[in-house]
């Protein structure tokens, strides 16, 4: 091997794991990196405007095409822009490297210029972390981080790189696949899922008489998608699914329930509330999915099918835990239900369960006061939907607008519906937009933001216009911080506190500052005119700007740490006066 | 389907709270045990004693940590451990039949020969070693279970502790099943 800098190893092994393009801003101790990717010149490189949308881009890249997304960013302040980021892939089990610059290995510890312990501040918020010591491991760690970062449960891997190792001369050799494995005995992603525990599942299904398929992102991740629908169809099972698990089952089908949880549907909810038996898929019964966990299905046995152990019996007891890759586990629990030819043992309850369903769905579909006067923000959403005809790749910020995506946009095909679900970052949808726009140029990439979310990382859409991304920036401006307005309404007796956001900039001048095309809208009759008007729009980024209802409430909605017989619906209604306690 | 009044119940599963002794096998790079202390603090607990130190194999360590708190929740820690990219293998060792060992190195006040006389009678009882001797102090070495250094420190407290350090616990599985002998 020829001598050359350990910039250019970096940017080799790069290549050797197939990254084609990098998000990252550069700075002092990464300099070398950059000088080696201009030189070297076979990465596309795209210069976000901070290291936080950097960030963001690169999980939102991962998140689209599921590929390993790269960000690179400089020591100190840069990569302590990053930890937002980090903190957001790491709750969404997002595969990114996050690439660091650091001072000179003989300063560090000294308080260097620039100098932070970002492998010390980012330990918990990663899958794993590395700091470079000696040029010998530099290929080997970044092989290493990819990895780790795309096997097993997903996750951030962070590799940290004094710029003295970068400028090293050194003939180190990329080391191959099998190397890598050999040089992790500690880590063992690959799990097969226990038989015995297979043939249990596959009993308790076919005896089941109210069964739900509940399903996460762990189903996305594992492209599970065809096998959940093999699995609900040849059982008759509605599915569930989370925010993360949206689109790893058509939820346009008719066994689809669409989202459970704080801002699930009614009929997901009391789907699941009356089961008696959860089939939880890559979920991990998240404190916004259960409510309050001793009233969280409670006649349910619960299977639990999860790539990580860590994750299975965490928040709830489990009847039936099965660990193993979840694609290759529902396969085999297929089989074996097929092996029994397939025969459920109640076929009346089954029956009644599924109309039961249909019942609860006539009862409370999802619904709002539509309005000829005012654009009610749910109808924002409805009408992106009919634009893009439920085709488009959908990103959002956190808050209202976050959940009105979720419930009235259907989705069809993972990793369609892109939000930060663990962490609820507001800021991510602008710059998870542009890296999904990146990974799939072939879709519409719409990013459905808050008027609060979107100034949390508007300096983006500048990027998105230097690099002439056509993504379109849907702002439901409510002019409040409308999530905190709607508990403060609700739970605070409209005391709104630090909310009113009717301050704010003229969206469509900043658009049009940055180089973006603007429009606003606050006519009902027209919105679907102005969408399918950015749609269109191929060669630059647009962002509208529609004005809504502002008080509008995001319903139904089970309180924070009630259970679902106290949701909230849409029509102030309260479900536990709604309903009968059914029981089989 | 039937009607039913009341709001039914999951169970939820509650441990007991005890200590828990957990040995690590990991990987011999720094960071790792910044990386165990991080997960531990995480959930609140405290490392009530630790210890670190060489295996067999040069580029592995076990670490061996002794933490008080809830069955279910250690159990859980036990799982993040094990996720842990350098841990080999993580072992809840508290209800394994198994050798366990800390090391005291304790001085007493001794102003007299007759302090001294009893102090080593005691100490020979429980196998002590003296290391140092002055005229008004001598230093005890011990090495035992927790029991033993618990019954030591009662019996030699009267005389004054002057200064006293421990190691934490080192703890192996044991093979046979035959009764632990006080050696
Ligand atoms: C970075 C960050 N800061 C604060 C919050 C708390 N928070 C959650 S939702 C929300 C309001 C979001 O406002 P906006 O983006 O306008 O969305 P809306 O709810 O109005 O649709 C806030 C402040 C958060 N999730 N993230
Ligand atoms: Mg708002």
């Amino acid at each position: 091997m020829a001598m050359r800098k350990g910039a250019d190893v970096i940017v080799e092994t790069l290549l050797k794991e197939g990254v084609d393009v990098i998000f990252g801003i550069p700075g002092g101790a990464n300099m070398e990196i950059y000088d080696a990717l201009y030189r070297i010149n076979k990465i596309k490189h795209i210069l976000a405007r901070h290291e936080q949308g950097a960030g963001h881009m690169a999980e939102g890249y991962a998140k689209a095409s599921g590929k390993v997304g790269v960000a690179l960013a400089t020591s100190g302040p840069g990569a302590t822009n990053l930890i937002t980021a980090i903190a957001d892939a790491y709750m969404d089990s997002v595969p990114v490297v996050f690439l660091t610059g650091q001072v000179p290995t003989f300063l560090i510890g000294n308080d260097a210029f620039q100098e932070v312990d970002i492998v010390g501040m980012t330990r918990p918020v990663t899958k794993h972390n590395f700091l470079v010591k000696k040029i010998e491991d530099l290929p080997l760690m970044i092989r290493q981080a990819f990895y780790i970062a795309k096997t097993g449960r997903p996750g951030p891997v962070l590799v940290d790189i004094p710029k003295d190792i970068t400028q090293t001369m050194t003939d180190v050799e990329i080391p191959s696949d099998e190397e890598v494995i050999n040089s992790l005995p500690g880590y063992k992603p690959h799990i097969e899922g226990n038989p015995q525990q297979i043939k249990r599942a596959a009993q308790l299904i076919l005896e089941a008489k109210r069964p739900v398929l509940y399903v996460g992102g762990g189903a996305v991740a594992a492209e599970a998608n065809a096998e959940i629908t093999e699995l609900a169809e040849l059982m008759k099972i509605p599915v569930t699914t989370t925010n993360m698990g949206k689109g790893a089952f058509d939820e346009r089908h008719p066994l689809s329930l669409r989202m459970l949880g704080m801002h699930g549907t009614y009929y997901a909810n009391m789907a699941v509330y009356h089961s008696d038996l959860l089939i939880a898929v890559g979920s991990r019964f998240d404190d916004r999915v259960t409510g309050k966990v001793d009233e969280f299905a409670p006649f349910a046995k619960i299977i639990h099918i999860d790539i990580d152990p860590a994750s299975i019996s965490k928040n709830i007891t489990v009847d039936v835990p099965i660990v193993g890759d979840i694609r290759s586990v529902l396969v085999r629990l297929i089989e074996e239900i097929k092996n029994k030819n397939s025969k459920i043992v109640h076929e009346e309850e089954r029956k009644a369960w599924l109309e039961q369903i249909d019942a609860w769905k006539k009862a409370y579909p999802l619904s709002y006061k539509p309005s000829d006067k005012v654009i009610k923000p749910q109808f924002v959403i409805e009408a992106l939907y009919d634009v893009t005809e439920g085709n488009a790749i959908i990103t959002t910020g956190v808050g209202q607008h976050q959940m009105w995506s979720a419930m009235f946009y259907k989705y069809s095909f993972p990793r369609q519906f892109i939000n930060s679900g663990g962490l609820g970052t507001m800021g991510f949808g602008l710059p998870a937009g542009i890296g999904a726009k990146v990974a799939r140029p072939d879709k519409d990439v719409f990013i459905i933001d808050g008027d609060g979310s979107f100034l949390m990382t508007m300096q983006e859409l500048i990027t998105a216009a230097h690099y002439n991304i056509p993504i379109k920036v849907i702002i439901v401006n409510n002019a409040y911080y409308g999530m905190v307005r709607q508990w403060q309404e609700l739970f605070y007796n409209k005391r709104y506190s630090e909310v009113d956001l009717s301050f704010q900039p003229d969206f469509v001048k900043l658009a049009e500052a940055c180089g973006a095309v603007g429009m606003r809208t606050d006519n009902p009759k027209e919105l679907k005119d102005v969408l399918l008007k950015a749609k269109n729009i191929e060669d630059k980024p647009v962002l509208v700007e529609v004005i809504v209802d502002r008080e509008e409430n995001c319903l139904p909605m089970v309180p924070a740490g009630k259970s679902y017989k106290d949701m909230l619906l849409s029509d102030g209604k309260n479900v536990e006066a709604e309903t009968m306690y059914l029981v089989g | 389907m039937e009607a039913v009044n009341g709001r039914p119940k999951r169970e939820i599963k509650k441990g007991e709270t005890r200590k828990h002794i957990i040995s690590i096998l990991v990987n011999n790079e720094f960071g790792v045990l910044a990386r165990i202390a991080t997960l531990i603090a995480g959930k609140g607990y405290n490392i009530e004693s630790l210890s670190v130190g060489d295996t067999s194999e040069a580029n592995l360590s076990r670490i061996t940590i002794e933490v008080k708190g809830d069955d279910v929740v250690i159990d859980q820690m036990i799982k993040q451990l094990r996720r842990l990219i350098d841990t080999i293998k993580v072992r809840d060792l508290t209800d394994v039949p198994r050798v366990e060992r800390e090391l005291m190195l304790i001085k007493l006040h001794a102003p007299s020969h007759k302090e001294r006389d009893e102090i080593l009678r005691i100490a020979q009882i429980f196998r002590g070693k003296v290391v140092d001797i002055s005229q008004d102090s001598i230093m005890i070495e011990l090495t035992g279970d927790s029991e033993k250094i618990k019954a030591f420190l009662n019996l030699v407290r009267p005389f004054g502790i002057k200064e006293m350090a421990t190691t934490g616990k080192i703890t192996l599985k044991r093979e046979s099943v035959a009764e632990e002998t006080q050696d």
